[in-house]
């Protein structure tokens, strides 16, 4: 149980990261999350969260700005106390094939899905420290493994945030911090409808276990490296994606 | 000046188990209190709450012994 603890997922209003934040409700903690721009979105998921009986809220935020994440960190602090979990899991796609990215299209995606991770772990790290205590959960993908056509600057981030979670799980754990990347494969969301057929049947020949996963699969890793049971693993990348990485 | 020795010393015995008869004004944060660099970090995390300031980060490089810390607190606080 995560009874009192209080959860910031960032991403959390809509597809896995508003898994998340139900899963983290679910059992007890209360939850803080991070959107970009669909304020009813955002406003719907806490309505959900509440219904756990927990403490909810949420803040528009661009996690690839400091001002911002570091006001709504402060905000948070002051008026709940702590963060014991921090879910880096707000992320955004601009595919394109590498001969026809635009910079801005790198720079975006980049911004906001390697950079919101730093800003966001640094701003936590600060009151986690303190009190001594804290897991740091970062979404990942496949792809930052593997690599996928279109995909360049979506999988150079994700490859960029294992390398962020080994690093931070090294500088942090011996104040009694946790760090560990979820690597979700396939997962139906609106962010995989938006991927064109042809590529979405050519994952599912890769995929052992015959299907695309859901956001609660991605939810339940989250629930367990965010609680006690897990206390003893860190700087580890927990792949949630059917036996797609087993190689 | 004997005030704010006191209360670098406080923080500096509770956060590095130090003994409080071997913190002088010339001690070395690192070599003769063996702080690593996260220490120090938070070291200064406490400092900065505690004198309700803010230490530059690229200040901290330059801290070495007690007195160093208690030069830049009196040098800084308002």
């Amino acid at each position: 149980m995560l009874t009192d603890q209080v959860a910031l997922v960032t991403g959390g209003s809509r597809g896995i990261g508003r898994a998340i934040a139900l899963s983290l409700a679910s059992v007890g903690a209360n939850i803080v999350i991070f959107y970009a721009g669909n304020k009813e979105a955002a406003e719907q998921t806490v309505q959900s969260i509440l219904e756990f009986g927990v403490k909810a809220t949420s803040y528009q935020v661009d996690v690839s700005k400091k001002e911002e994440v570091d006001s709504a960190i402060k905000e948070i602090i002051a008026s709940w106390g702590h963060i014991d979990i921090l879910v880096n899991n707000a992320g955004i796609t601009r595919d394109n094939l590498l001969m026809r990215m635009k910079e801005d299209e790198w720079d975006e995606v980049i911004n906001t899905n390697l950079k919101g991770y730093f800003l966001c772990t640094k701003a936590v790290a600060r009151p986690m420290l303190k009190q001594r205590s804290g897991r740091i959960i970062n979404i990942g993908s496949v792809v930052g493994i593997t690599g996928n056509t279109g995909q360049a600057n979506y999988a150079a981030a994700k490859a960029g945030v294992i390398g962020l979670t080994k690093t931070t799980a090294r500088e942090l754990a011996s104040r009694g911090i946790t760090v560990n990347c979820i690597a979700p494969g396939f997962i139906k969301t609106e962010m995989t409808d938006q991927l064109d057929q042809e590529l979405h049947e050519e994952w599912m020949k890769q995929i052992p276990l015959k299907h695309f996963g859901e956001s609660t699969d991605v939810a339940e890793a989250v629930k367990f490296v965010a609680s006690s049971s897990a206390r003893y693993i860190t700087g580890q990348t927990i792949h949630v994606d059917g036996g797609l990485l087993m190689g | 000046m004997a005030d704010v020795l006191d209360r670098v010393k406080k923080i500096i015995v509770e956060h590095l188990d130090a003994n409080e008869a071997e913190v002088t004004m010339q001690t070395n944060i690192k070599d003769d209190l063996g702080a690593d660099s996260l220490d120090i970090v938070d070291l200064i995390m406490e400092l900065e709450d505690e004198f309700d300031m803010e230490i530059a980060e690229d200040k901290t490089e330059e801290i070495a012994t007690v007195g160093d810390i208690v030069n830049y607190i009196n040098q800084h606080k308002s």
